[in-house]
């Protein structure tokens, strides 16, 4: 059992000041996930007839995207991780007893309260072009599109994207470019994605651009923070697809 | 949604377009200082052929300025949106919302900083180096372009550039300045070659291995040649 002095960042609204308030959360487990300690300390907060600090979850399995936090520096902490399967004996094993905790910070994302922000601009990038056509009626055969397997392997590496937000919370530009660029070559490697193959690279971008977000200056960190390590080769797909848009064939 | 007019990229382009005009003038300007680096690296040859070699450019008359205004045009593109990206970029970036002083004064988006794993400190420093390029090309331009001190003239009416060369390179302060660009101009051109690369998406699963090795051997090249003339006047190999 441990102990940590946590500073977490405490905003009441999103027009707010906020600050960084400092606790002693005790009886930590080595096992327990980083959210428990944070279960742990509302507990605590919520005896003390304080007012529980927000923050992001749903899952808890690391496949949902809910969860987000900066911890000590790094998106989602310490490990290539979602902060709910992040543990604690992680801090433990390097001797590692204060720990910070802000929101994933950028104009695009919002904060809503404490540690918890507006993400709701991905929502909106994918609405305008993460979608495909398909035919109503019966279900396709699931072999009646004959992908080549590298290609099967590279789209669902892409698919892998969660849409947790760590790119941008990484990025020093708060760029979007890793996300986007995700969603786009995921498609763009799937025959399924052809129809819209044009107007998808085009809407998407807009869209990023619209919601505020930053570009990209090939720094890596985003790939670095990514919890699914999803690769910046895609960001090489988004752009080769972005001029395919502009002076490539139209069929 | 947080756009709005000062938030955007000039003439409407999308930030992606933007970037890769970004990259194409930056290949254009690597160009352009790998020609005026050989041209210059003619120092070392025992003869007048840097002064021939000055003289047969001031000669190109009418396609002297095509090529002066051309290269002013790629510089300014790449500057003017340089800034622009890079202001929406802190924009988009955002600053903490805090009265207590100790935050607020961090001047960093995160309370404690961003512990940085990967980014190289030459990719995180671009606009510095870049700003300190935009100077030295404004000196550089004074120094050798506009208002040579005293041309001295070396016979048949050419202007002795070599002499020139030397003279300006014998203060050391003179010499310094150049030598810490050049350092900038290296450091910029160690992200900015294979960071072009990627914008334009050339990087693929088979270009890899050579795009990473393209900035750190545009840069020494660059760097090296460059840096090599104050250096051997300050040491009297050329003299």
């Amino acid at each position: 059992m441990a102990t940590y002095k946590v500073k977490i960042w405490r905003q009441s609204g999103p027009n707010a000041n906020g600050h960084m308030e400092r606790h002693i959360v005790k009886g930590i487990d080595g096992d327990m996930s980083f959210l428990e300690m944070l279960d742990h300390l509302n507990e605590d907060l919520e005896e003390q007839g304080k007012e529980p600090v927000a923050f992001d979850h749903d899952c808890r399995e690391g496949i949902c995207g809910a969860c987000s936090l900066v911890i000590n520096g790094q998106a989602h902490g310490p490990e290539t991780t979602t902060t709910c399967q992040l543990h604690m004996r992680s801090f433990e094993e390097h001797n590692v007893s204060e720990i910070d905790i802000e929101p994933f910070r950028a104009t695009a994302f919002p904060i809503i309260k404490d540690c918890v922000v507006d993400r709701s601009g991905f929502d909106r990038v994918i609405q305008s072009g993460g979608f495909v056509s398909v035919n109503t009626g019966n279900a396709p055969d699931a072999n009646a599109n004959a992908i080549p397997k590298p290609e099967a392997d590279t789209a669902f590496d892409a698919a892998a994207c969660i849409g947790c937000g760590a790119c941008v919370a990484a990025c020093k530009n708060a760029s979007a470019m890793l996300f986007v660029s995700a969603k786009v070559s995921h498609l763009a490697h799937l025959p399924q994605g052809d129809a819209e193959r044009r107007e998808r690279v085009h809407s998407m971008v807009n869209t990023m651009d619209k919601e505020g977000f930053g570009s990209c200056t090939n720094y890596g960190e985003c790939e670095a923070a990514c919890p699914k390590s999803i690769s910046t080769d895609n960001i090489a797909t988004l752009n080769r697809e972005f001029i395919r848009s502009k002076v490539g064939p139209t069929t | 949604m947080s756009s709005n007019s000062s938030n955007s990229v000039p003439c409407g382009m999308t930030t992606v377009g933007a970037k890769m005009l970004v990259a194409l003038t930056g290949m254009a300007l690597i160009l352009f200082v790998i020609a005026h680096m050989l041209g210059n690296l003619q120092v070392f040859l025992p003869g007048d052929e840097l002064n021939q070699y000055a003289h047969k450019l001031k000669s190109m008359g009418p396609l002297l300025w095509v090529a002066r205004i051309g290269l002013l045009s790629v510089f300014v593109c790449h500057v003017g949106l340089t800034i622009a990206l890079t202001r929406r970029n802190a924009k988009a970036r955002g600053a903490l919302s805090s009265n207590e002083i100790q935050i607020r004064a961090t001047g960093e988006r995160y309370v404690n900083g961003y512990s940085y794993e990967t980014a190289t400190t030459a990719s995180r420093f671009m606009i510095h180096t870049g700003i300190v390029i935009f100077l030295f090309v404004i000196y550089h331009l004074l120094h050798f372009t506009i208002s040579p001190d005293h041309p001295p003239v070396a016979g048949d009416e050419l202007i002795d550039v070599k002499a020139m060369v030397i003279e300006g390179f014998s203060h050391s302060i003179v010499a310094g300045v150049y030598i810490i660009a050049q350092l900038a101009l290296a450091a910029h051109i160690y992200h900015g070659a294979a960071s072009a690369l990627q914008t334009l998406g050339l990087r693929t699963d088979s270009t890899k291995p050579g795009v990473s090795k393209a900035g750190i051997l545009l840069a020494a090249i660059i760097g090296i040649g460059n840096i090599s003339i104050p250096i051997c006047v300050l040491t009297d190999i050329i003299s």
